[in-house]
């Protein structure tokens, strides 16, 4: 067991720790020694017996000259069709997706897909042991064929993919080329338009599009259209401080002032840059031990969800950083890391807190940017009052925009009984800073339709 | 889409040619289309049918796949599908040469459609003319109804995997005969665990008694023995008489089929266009399975013959380096995954070969001498029959279960993988669990398509009671809710499913860090889910 958690776990015990708190530390610490793993792994790409077909075995697969995909209008009328379906009571069906082709540098390519599924009563696999749970595949098998004993290992497949090595499904890449950009701005655009979600204030201006707008703005001396009268006044005032005919003391005779010619300022009719306003986006995950399976999974489904909405919103002029804590918080530079990495440690929310308040800080982001925090967590903390969580918490209520905390419940506790529920609740801040701050409490088999309503909570 | 040039049909005539000396027989008339690669696309989620029934659900699966195909893009030759006259598409980009492969292939599956035993019913059918008329009909429905006809067809569909295949084509079948009350005696009614027990000795004694009444009485043994059960037993008639009303039924299993004839809300003036709707669902269902219980035997087939003719062709000299990278894309078996035409194909040859020597016989398995074994060899000539035969007589489950043996698996260096976490190195380890032909067999067979059974009844509410037969595997959960939101707007009224699913039982934690991982035990829950009102509640029923 890690030294460093051992004493973390000691120290807390010796402040004295409910029969509960001690066990759901035990499990987080219990889940490490195990080496617990998260069951983030995509799955081999395995084919089953009908996923074979003349198309596609006869299918020559070297490149050819890409197709544009143009689809909006129906894809808009898909979306629209499932509106209607929940109108006539019945659950909507169509899911928007993704799909990642990963490449070498890093530039992966993404497009937008509906998808569906037909549900019918089928036969599944027999699974046991719960998410989280390391333990062997519980499938029977595939087919295979070559040589090799009994027992040979044959080929292996890191749990944890390295950045870009993933399968696809990986959810929205960061950073990158164009394309990803501009496919989660579509995804934004579907989400704001279809699932109504709302508008943000604009605050701050600084990074420019280039886009102008015509304004009385540019200012120039000798001639204009308007004169800009308190901009002259200023002038005069420089000019006669100059010239010694305005001292420090005294009373000043504006009669007495001269005006020098090129002391008259006006404004004239100009193209104007216009600036965007723009947003820093902070996603912050838990990753700790008994963050396995579903739950991390519900949580980065949401942040994709709620990253293109942001990128949407603001044009493309969103710096997004990704979190990561357990007991310690560190910064990952992509969402592959951000979405793929899992450990098996304690849970420490303050420390999520602090990095980002220290963040925020020390680049004095809060001058011209929108700030939001959204922070991923199963609701497990071992800083049980959130005695070190809320003091940071409150300090970053100072500056951020929207603090969303999406609690993802793993299903070992009672629901609503989770730490970080308890003692946000309980510190009053809802309250308080209602316009601020937002909780949303999802169960375990949350659908994607839930994750939508709770992003709607979390940003309206 | 546009027929083939002049020029490639009269390659593909050729092809027929060699084809039926070979001895595939199929019919004379083909048609064969151009399509692009964006036609394939759209037509694939339509199971390749231009002429099937329009629904939303199609639309977007060719959403997804022109993404896909942005993302990856091919270049697929060629698909085929089963109706009179066979039609096949093909990319109109391909070379003569590879034409002449493909028109091989296509030519054994429709050999294969022609005459395998499972496509009888479909063997005088035209299916694209009758989805043509399918087509029209939702269509029409589609401009008085709106989008409840999608909300139809997507709860039929909902249910469409359990049209009972095996009880329809009991039905058609001329051998469907009466229940016979002796039938009925002895194979349901003596053996009803719930009236009495019976010891087998009792069992046995009224056959005797039987068999003495037709050896005594050779006119009329059968109607004597009759009056005596009836004597013996004075609930016999009508228990028989309600089994025989069920019998004439048919398709005990076949849910959509039911809820047609039983369904009180679809059996309302205004709700009797729906019926039109499922039976289009149903029918479409019907006219696929015979091909998704065929897939191994069926692409098999077709990889068999186009490497076996695709050789002995004159006109393809000089392509034979090209066609052995197309065919190895086509026929390789992976080293982790099954490939449906690879197996298919060496199982056809192996057999070929087998039967070639004799060794499909009962001499040949009495032999435990493995050099004798390899020796042996009987020149019988009737290799070829032989597979035609697989062809004409089996489906996937058969062939498989039948002929997978250990000399074929060790012949292709076959076997099971499975896959473990290595907790040191964080890697999920592929190894070879086993080289068994029992093992690999169950593996293919885990594979198949199978869908669960059902059994349906109605209680005294009206409920629709459906009880799904307990083999050891549960349900998918994610979809029951789904699927019976569907039924329980066809049935029109509450809708109970029982069904079983696992519970694994908690390991004695004093165990766990051993070396050998003790295998996961399981407990079998029985389970009610009910569906009301569009609510879906899951109790324990134990």
């Amino acid at each position: 067991m890690n030294k460093q958690l051992r004493a973390l776990y000691d120290s807390l015990k010796e402040r004295g720790l409910t029969a509960e708190q001690d066990s759901m530390i035990r499990r987080e610490l219990d889940l490490q020694n195990q080496n617990g793993d998260h069951d983030c792994v995509v799955a081999p790409a395995i084919r089953g017996i009908y996923a074979y077909n003349d198309q596609a075995m006869q299918g020559n697969t070297s490149p050819q000259n890409l197709m544009a995909l143009n689809s909006v209008q129906s894809l808009d009328y898909l979306l629209e069709r499932d509106k209607q379906r929940e109108k006539d009571g019945f659950p909507r069906k169509i899911r928007i997706g993704k799909m990642v082709k990963p490449s070498q540098e890093g530039d992966d390519k993404v497009v937008i897909v509906p998808t569906t599924v037909e549900e019918k009563l089928l036969h599944d696999q027999v699974r046991t042991g719960g998410d989280g749970d390391g333990g062997g595949d519980g499938q029977g098998g595939q087919g295979g064929s070559g040589d090799g004993e009994e027992g040979e290992i044959i080929g292996e497949q890191p749990v944890r993919p390295e950045q870009g090595a993933g399968q696809g499904g990986a959810g929205q890449g960061e950073g990158g080329g164009h394309d990803i950009e501009s496919n989660a701005y579509d995804l934004g655009r579907i989400l704001t338009e279809q699932f109504e979600l709302p508008n943000l204030k604009d605050k701050g201006k600084k990074r420019s599009l280039t886009k102008y707008t015509y304004d009385l703005t540019d200012k120039n001396r000798g001639f204009g259209q308007i004169l800009d009268k308190k901009a002259t006044l200023r002038r005069i005032i420089q000019t006669n401080i100059a010239l010694q005919r305005i001292k420090g003391h005294g009373a000043v005779d504006s009669q007495d002032l001269l005006i020098s010619p090129g002391d008259r300022i006006y404004r004239i009719l100009s193209k104007e840059k216009d600036y965007e306003s723009q947003a820093v986006v902070f996603f912050v995950r838990d990753y700790s031990g008994s963050m396995g399976g579903k739950p991390t999974e519900l949580v980065v489904n949401q942040h994709v969800l709620i990253y293109s909405w942001l990128i949407y919103q603001y044009k493309n002029q969103v710096i997004t950083r990704f979190i990561l804590h357990d007991t310690e918080a560190k910064e990952v530079d992509n969402f592959q890391t951000y979405y793929n990495s899992s450990v098996a440690g304690g849970t420490q929310v303050s420390s999520a807190y602090a990095l980002v308040n220290k963040i925020v800080e020390d680049e004095n982001l809060e001058r011209d940017n929108n700030i939001y925090v959204f922070h991923g967590t199963d609701g497990d903390d071992w800083d049980t009052k959130g005695e070190k969580a809320i003091p940071e918490l409150r300090k970053m209520l100072t500056y951020a925009s929207r603090v969303g905390i999406t609690i993802a419940e793993n299903g070992y506790g009672i629901s609503g009984q989770t730490e970080v529920e308890k003692y946000v609740r309980k510190s009053g801040l809802l309250e308080e800073q209602s316009k601020l701050l937002r909780i949303d409490v999802i169960s375990k088999d949350s659908t994607e339709s839930r994750l939508i309503t709770g992003i709607r909570e979390l940003i309206s | 889409m546009e027929l083939v040039s002049q020029h490639a049909k009269r390659i593909m005539e050729g092809c027929k040619e060699r084809a039926r000396d070979a001895g595939l027989k199929f019919q004379e008339q083909s048609l064969e289309y151009i399509v692009t690669n964006r036609d394939f696309l759209q037509l694939s989620p339509k199971n390749m049918i231009p002429t099937l029934y329009d629904y939303w659900v199609q639309d977007v699966e060719v959403l997804k796949e022109q993404g896909q195909y942005e993302l990856y893009p091919n270049n697929p030759y060629e698909t085929v599908i089963n109706t009179r006259p066979p039609i096949s598409f093909y990319n109109d980009n391909n070379p003569d040469w590879l034409n002449v492969m493909i028109f091989y292939h296509v030519l054994g599956h429709i050999d294969f459609f022609q005459n395998n035993l499972f496509f009888r019913n479909t063997w005088d059918y035209d299916f694209a003319a009758k989805a043509l008329a399918d087509k029209r009909i939702i269509a029409k429905l589609r401009s008085e109804k709106g989008r409840w006809v999608d909300y139809v067809i997507e709860f039929a569909r909902s249910v469409d995997n359990l049209v009972g295949y095996f009880d329809v084509l009991l039905s058609l079948s001329e051998n469907s005969k009466k229940l016979t009350m002796i039938d009925y005696y002895f194979d349901v009614f003596l053996q009803d665990k719930e009236r009495e027990k019976r010891s087998i000795a009792s069992y046995v004694a009224e056959i005797e008694l039987y068999n003495k009444s037709i050896r005594e009485f050779p006119g009329d043994g059968e109607e004597r023995f009759i009056d005596y059960v009836k004597k013996k037993h004075a609930e016999f008639e009508p228990l028989f008489e309600k089994a025989a009303k069920d019998w004439h039924k048919g398709g005990r299993r076949d849910v959509l089929q039911f809820l047609m004839e039983n369904s009180k809300f679809l059996g309302r003036e205004e709700n009797k266009w729906m019926l039109t709707v499922i039976e289009v669902v149903r029918a479409t269902s019907l006219y696929f399975q015979p091909q998704i219980r065929t897939k191994i035997l069926n692409e098999g087939w077709a990889s068999y013959w186009h490497d076996a003719l695709f050789l002995k062709d004159d006109r393809i000299k000089g392509h034979e380096v090209d066609y052995a990278v197309i065919n190895a894309k086509v026929t390789s078996m992976p080293r982790v995954g099954l490939n449906p035409y690879g197996l298919g194909m060496r199982l056809f040859a192996y057999l070929e070969q087998q039967s070639e020597k004799g060794k499909m016989t009962f001499d040949y398995r009495r032999i435990s001498d493995q050099h004798k074994r390899k020796q042996y060899n009987e020149s019988t000539g009737r290799g070829k029959d032989f597979i035609f035969s697989i062809r004409e007589n089996l489906c996937d489950s058969m062939f498989i279960n039948r002929f997978v043996d250990q000399e074929f698996v060790d012949l292709h260096k076959l076997f099971v993988v499975d896959r473990r976490l290595n907790k040191e190195r964080m890697t999920w380890e592929y190894y070879v669990k086993s080289r068994k032909a029992e093992h690999y067999k169950a593996m293919i067979a885990d594979s198949l398509y199978h869908p669960p059974a059902i059994n349906i009844h109605v209680d005294d509410d009206n409920a629709l009671i459906l009880s799904h037969v307990f083999e050891n595997k549960p349900l998918y959960r994610d979809y029951i809710e789904g699927a019976l939101l569907g039924i329980e707007f066809l049935w029109g009224g509450k809708t109970c499913l029982y069904t079983f699913e696992p519970e694994p039982v908690k390991r004695d934690p004093s165990q766990s860090g051993t070396e050998e991982e003790p295998s996961r035990e399981i407990k079998w829950r029985r389970v009610r889910y009910t569906m009301k009102d569009k609510k879906m509640t899951r109790v324990m029923v134990d």
